[in-house]
């Protein structure tokens, strides 16, 4: 069984406590309009768009299929630029193994491995091998997803899973799926789920203030998870919107004032929220 | 006393003019300054034959250097008091009785640092402060306790005018270690530099952790691993200077180093440099370090009539000697040029590191068969430096470090490289790392990062925020502002800015991969 991934990120900071290796997958089943990695969200269709303009000759066809050479690559991203689908000439199929192999290096520099993406959880058996795998070297595991798949039906995954850090766009049903195309019904049960079983590691929220309505919907989202015991201890990310990477035709979206974030850091502490981070 | 040239003092007193007129220089800049002239002149250390070509030539071709340590040292260069005695026993000289409190305690210790010597004529070690203020830390509310640590540490950055005064906290936490990082967060101040001592299996992550936040505010503490020190120097070291490892209660003779990359570019080839060059080099450098040694225990006359070594504050028998060494990462990538393999670099390339790796064995191997009578303390051996650079360091790294806009591009390569040479050095090596601001919001990620470096055998690391005033330069810290009023022409109050200046001009330190 192999994934898609698109690049395995050694050491970082923000997806997770504490150091951690970040393997991000390739593919998504939301479509946002602020994603700022949209290059993450489609497998490559082999249009051949990128070749033709890599200035370095990284990238070539062969047999209908267009084939990256790491070696030759200067990392300019003109292959994503020019990519109309949404994808990333860049990306390697991999097993849990080879994934692994990747991840051990970083070891005892690390206390953790996050599985991101596009959305981790189009890969489910293999991103349940490569928690095994972490398990036995020590490692904690955690999930970066959009909770656009049913985790109830995946309790081996969930066995090795040390927590779900779960993306909740948006609380109202029609602006969710204003901003990703979807309704959220699955990731509202999603959050319930996780929330009884303890591992609702950390919810977090984009802050757009031309997108929805920010203040509302992190109300109704703090009520929704209060009902749930200990959900003092889950951690709240309020993330505010900023261009960087986003689509040309999303990337005018004003970023929220630091006041306005500052006002629902404090409604959620209200509710009694311990853990609230604004990036 | 042999004679000098006219020449020689006439040019030496048109630098005393110079000195004398400096716009830039502080008067007590100007003192020491005046001193070092003086200094220059004299001719009694029996130096071996071969020195002058290796050491006077400009910094593209000289092969050793003395860092500034004059022509016949007055005092050791680094000297580490036993402060735990003083604030015990009280000294006679200073007229002082042992104190009884917290206000006592630090004013002792503030009169004590202007009666301890050094290259710089300022003390570079202040003392373990948690363990030599615990005792004292009740007697006054925590309110007071803070206000007065705040105003010793004002005291000392305002009138110990240069960074390479160091203070130890740790490994242990305590309640005025937890002190001093609270006062160090919120003064982000430049003096003193500041240590953590620091083991995971007996500091506590708390306190740790509180370590790394006044790190990313002040650019200090900086991480020592405790337990690889403890086992060379025993428990009983301390770090003083940059980043220096040295016997309690004694410290450093001398220190000078070795350039590395000068030796590979006088050297036909790599064979030459192994096999010739090298152990030349390492030959007069430690017979010239043995003559300061020889001057000082001797002839100076410090060990038997200054109050420190009287009163038991030091011991000549805990003095050793420092051989240090920068451009390791320089010298390997010359010499893979000069055996045709131009595109391997030092830090990027294994052949390279193993090269650099064969060198540092070399080095280590001849100073383990080089016996000087006066460092018992260190089984009559020096100790290895990686030496942090000077500002007028051109194309030479500090010690084994990897050049700046080199980095590898993920830290993980790069601390994997540094664990194969930290532990060549017991009086000191270190590696500095600016953080990017986001990680203010989760300091765990640079604990993480100090606990997975010092199983894997790094010695000692530095970390600052990419957006701080406080910046670590090699191994001392300097305010950017004070670099900035420098460099419009005004004076600044610590020496070190000048040399901040320097490093940020030629050693390109503003230029960092942040991490």
């Amino acid at each position: 069984m192999k994934a898609v991934v698109n690049h395995i990120l050694p050491f970082s900071s923000v997806d997770g406590p504490g150091n951690r290796t970040v393997i991000f997958f390739q593919g998504c089943n939301l479509d946002c309009k602020y994603c700022h990695n949209p290059e993450t969200r489609n497998l490559c269709g082999h249009c051949g768009d990128c070749v033709k303009s890599c200035p370095t000759g990284a990238l070539l066809k062969r047999e209908n299929k267009v084939v990256y050479q790491k070696d030759k690559c200067v990392d300019c991203d003109t292959c994503i630029k020019v990519c109309k689908q949404g994808a990333s000439p860049k990306t390697k199929e991999m097993t849990a193994k080879e994934i692994f192999a990747a991840v051990k290096k970083q070891i005892p520099f690390i206390r953790g491995i996050t599985v991101s993406g596009g959305e981790c959880s189009l890969y489910p058996q293999v991103v349940e091998e490569l928690f095994v795998l972490a398990k036995e070297a020590g490692l904690s595991t955690l999930m970066d997803s959009n909770g656009m798949i049913s985790f109830k039906e995946y309790p081996g995954l969930l066995q090795y899973t040390d927590g779900v850090m779960l993306d909740i766009k948006c609380f109202k049903e029609k602006d969710h799926i204003k901003i990703t195309g979807h309704p959220n019904t699955m990731v509202l049960e999603n959050a319930a789920y996780l929330a009884q079983l303890n591992k609702l590691e950390e919810v977090r929220m984009v802050i757009v203030p031309d997108l929805y309505e920010g203040k509302e919907s992190v109300k109704k989202t703090g009520e929704f998870l209060r009902k749930f015991p200990g959900f003092e201890k889950i951690r709240i990310k309020l993330i505010a919107f900023r261009p960087m990477g986003v689509r040309k035709e999303y990337a005018h979206y004003k970023t929220p004032e630091q006041e306005s974030l500052e006002e629902m850091r404090s409604l959620l502490q209200k509710m009694g929220f311990e853990t609230i981070i604004l990036i | 006393m042999r004679e000098i040239s006219k020449t020689r003092v006439e040019d030496t007193r048109n630098k005393i003019l110079d000195i004398i007129k400096s716009p830039t220089l502080t008067h007590e800049q100007k003192v020491a300054n005046l001193a070092n002239a003086a200094d220059s002149l004299m001719e009694v250390l029996d130096v071996p034959e071969g020195l002058e070509e290796l050491l006077s030539p400009g910094i593209e071709e000289k092969c050793i250097c003395d860092l500034f340590e004059g022509q016949a040292p007055v005092r050791p260069r680094y000297i580490i008091p036993d402060y735990a005695k003083f604030l015990k026993e009280g000294s006679e000289f200073l007229q002082l009785k042992p104190p009884t409190d917290l206000m006592e305690a630090l004013n002792h210790l503030l009169i004590f640092y202007k009666h301890v010597p050094s290259v710089t004529n300022f003390p570079v070690y202040v003392g373990q402060l948690d363990e030599l203020l615990e005792p004292f830390i009740d007697t006054v509310p925590e309110d007071v306790a803070k206000k007065l640590l705040k105003m010793f540490f004002v005291h000392m950055d305002r009138t110990i005018l240069d960074s390479f005064s160091h203070a130890n906290i740790g490994p242990k936490a305590t309640k005025a270690g937890y002190l001093i990082l609270e006062v160090e967060k919120e003064l982000e101040q430049a003096v003193p530099n500041l240590t953590l001592k620091y083991d995971p299996k007996v500091t506590e992550d708390e306190f740790a952790l509180a370590a790394v936040e006044c790190a990313l505010h002040s650019a200090k503490p900086s991480f020592a691993n405790h337990e690889m020190f403890s086992k060379e120097l025993t428990s009983e070291y301390v770090i003083a200077s940059c980043y220096n490892g040295l016997p309690y209660g004694g410290g450093s003779y001398t220190l000078c180093r070795l350039i590395l990359s000068n030796i590979a570019k006088r050297s036909k080839d790599l064979k030459d440099f192994k096999e010739n060059q090298l152990p030349y080099v390492c030959d007069i450098m430690a017979r010239y370090m043995d003559a300061r040694i020889k001057f000082e225990v001797e002839e100076s006359g410090f060990f038997e009539h200054n109050f420190l070594a009287k009163e038991g504050f030091i011991h000549r028998d805990r003095f050793s000697a420092m051989f240090g060494l920068v451009g390791l990462a320089e010298c390997v990538n010359i010499l893979m040029e000069k055996e045709g393999k131009a595109g391997k670099r030092f830090g990027h390339d294994e052949e390279a590191n193993d090269l650099g790796v064969e060198i540092m064995d070399q080095i280590y191997a001849f100073n383990e068969n080089h016996h000087n009578p006066y460092c018992e303390i260190t089984g009559g051996h020096f100790l290895l430096h990686a030496q942090v650079g000077i500002a007028e360091d051109v194309n030479v790294s500090p010690g084994v470090r990897i050049p700046i806009g080199e980095e590898p591009k993920e830290l993980v390569d790069h601390l994997l490289v540094l664990s194969r040479f930290h532990k060549y050095f017991p009086s000191g090596v270190g590696d500095i790392f600016p953080i990017d601001l986001t990680v203010h919001k989760n300091p765990e990620f640079v604990l993480d990062i100090v606990k997975g470096s010092f199983a894997k055998d790094l010695r000692y690391l530095s970390f600052y925020s990419s957006e701080s005033d406080v910046i670590r330069i090699t191994g001392y810290l300097v305010k950017r502002s004070e670099i900035e009023k420098l460099s419009s022409g005004q004076a600044v109050l610590q020496d070190t800015t000048a040399l901040g200046m320097g490093a940020a001009k030629n050693g390109h330190i503003l230029e960092r991969k942040i991490r």
